[in-house]
């Protein structure tokens, strides 16, 4: 296995994008990470999409799409794991360049979720959940994460507050995030008084419905180097499933999908939780984001609630969580949400986040945990500076 | 989405009969109906009746509705362990959303899930109810 580096990167324009088309929009993203990588070829294409066929009726992506970047007849794939599509398309780049088979890949993922109605989305987004035992019964995604929630505050006197502050830190970082859909502050009392989506779930504990595309370039050191461009390595890279429907888990308030990856991908980066100086983890919702930090061992459980209160994982802590802002504030174009995490730890190991974003004291050890579903899958990456 | 009869007809075992797989090395049952037994890999099975009692042990109340549901909402959700383990899915019904609560005893009951108007199937299957009745 040859060690494997990130090179580049490059994001499209986040938000409600009506102008652009899901071609476009990867297009954009994927000639923003050539370009910023100073390549002049590629080997491969791996794209991260939940449902193409559902949002635009448009399945074929390692075609249609590298086509329309300008690389046809690139041999190119669309990888899938629903809201994880991005991060298991990066897994895919990464093994394909550690294998020796290719020397130059790009890793992307895009979502055009707002050519639907909302209603639309919302029966996209719930094929990711087990469609006979959860959405036959009228489950949605919030309804879901919120089940987790009661579980979580029964079990451990997690607060409404706790969950507020995941949502207040997410936006006060994403307000530095120039890619950011939302980028501006919120309370912790205008979470509180939003609107109920599922109880204990109000609207400003949800991330949005995004459109967007990112795009990483994945190669060699050799290469890399040659390059002259900053890059960094990707030392850990692991996959964890579970359960799909939710009341099978063991425990429903972990994610044993995200342990296995992390306690896998660690290891292979021979490193300890504690080694890692931040995080950019898979917020979909606010408890999430609580749930995940446990279940990654970082907080014991029931403890990440108290952690985040006492700004533990704020941008000036000692555990940054999600310093672009996550899903939250950032958006959630669900493909291309685990690509983006890979930008934004490439941007701080680099030390070229944005606008006062970055995380102090050069942080020299980033993880990304990008999952799908209700945590049914789970993709982490151990990343550190060159 | 269009619910197609053999589709639905496929999950009567489920949904109309609480019929669930019990492993013979494990003891363990588990519904719906599998192949293999997740923790043993065991093959060899009889297949049980699940009991139509049980506790929630989370829930929430979906406000906003897909719109197949959209004028039963707002409307509770609950996950229950039965009194033989198993853990199942379903709407909490004959009760106001509010008296919802973790801990909660209810019964499994055959209830009306969804349709599809005009022609289309009706899908019938299990809802919870409180027991104070």
């Amino acid at each position: 296995m040859r060690d494997v580096c990130i090179v580049g990167v490059g994001m499209s324009k986040w938000g409600e994008v009506w102008r652009k088309s899901m071609r476009e929009l990867h297009t954009d993203a994927a000639l923003a990470a050539i370009k910023n990588a100073g390549v002049d070829h590629l080997d491969g294409l791996y794209v991260g999409c939940m449902s193409g066929g559902l949002f635009v009726g448009q399945e074929h992506l390692g075609a249609i799409l590298s086509d329309y970047m300008g690389m046809r007849g690139l041999p190119a794939m669309r990888v899938e794991s629903a809201c994880a599509s991005g991060g298991m398309a990066v897994r895919a780049a990464y093994i394909d360049v550690a294998s020796g088979m290719s020397d130059i890949v790009m890793a992307s993922g895009v979502e055009k979720m707002t050519d639907v109605s909302g209603d639309d989305a919302t029966y996209a987004l719930a094929t990711a959940a087990d469609q006979e035992y959860e959405v036959f019964h009228g489950a949605t995604f919030p309804g879901l994460y919120a089940m987790m929630a009661h579980a979580h505050m029964a079990k451990y006197g997690t607060t409404r507050e706790m969950l507020s502050m995941v949502a207040v830190k997410n936006h006060r970082n994403g307000a530095r995030n120039p890619s950011a859909q939302y980028p501006f502050e919120i309370t912790a009392e205008g979470v509180a008084k939003s609107v109920l989506i599922a109880d204990p779930l109000h609207i400003l504990d949800c991330s949005p419905i995004t459109d967007g595309a990112a795009a990483v370039i994945v190669t060699t050191v050799d290469v890399a180097k040659k390059l002259g461009k900053p890059y960094i390595k990707i030392t850990g890279s692991a996959v964890g499933t579970d359960t799909i429907a939710l009341a099978q888990r063991e425990d429903m308030t972990t994610i044993k999908a995200a342990t296995i990856a992390t306690q896998k991908a660690l290891k292979a980066a021979d490193k300890k939780i504690d080694d890692v100086n931040f995080a950019e983890v898979h917020d979909c919702f606010t408890i999430a984001e609580i749930v995940v930090a446990e279940s990654i061992g970082k907080y014991e459980p029931g403890k990440a609630g108290q952690a985040i209160l006492a700004c533990d994982t704020s941008l000036e802590g000692r555990f940054p969580m999600n310093p672009s802002g996550g899903l939250k504030s950032k958006g959630h174009p669900v493909g291309a949400t685990g690509v983006a995490q890979v930008v934004e730890v490439y941007k701080q190991l680099t030390g070229q986040a944005e606008n006062g974003r970055q995380i102090p004291n050069n942080p020299k050890v980033g993880m990304t945990q990008n999952m799908g579903g209700s945590g049914a899958s789970s993709v982490v990456h151990i990343m550190e500076v060159a | 989405m269009t619910m197609f009869s053999s589709r639905n007809w496929r999950e009567y075992q489920h949904r109309y009969r609480l019929e669930a797989s019990k492993f013979k090395k494990s003891g363990k049952t588990y519904f719906p109906k599998r192949t293999v037994d997740p923790e043993t890999g065991d093959t060899e099975q009889e297949i049980v009746k699940l009991p139509d009692e049980g506790k929630i042990v989370t829930y929430t109340v979906i406000r906003v509705a897909p719109s197949k549901f959209a004028d039963m909402a707002p409307y509770a959700l609950a996950i229950a362990e039965l009194t033989d383990g198993t853990r199942l899915m379903a709407q909490v019904t004959d009760c106001d959303v509010e008296q919802v609560k973790i801990g909660m005893d209810v019964r499994v009951e055959f209830r009306r899930i969804q349709d599809e108007g005009h022609h289309g199937v009706l899908s019938y299957g299990y809802k919870f109810v409180p027991k104070w009745f």
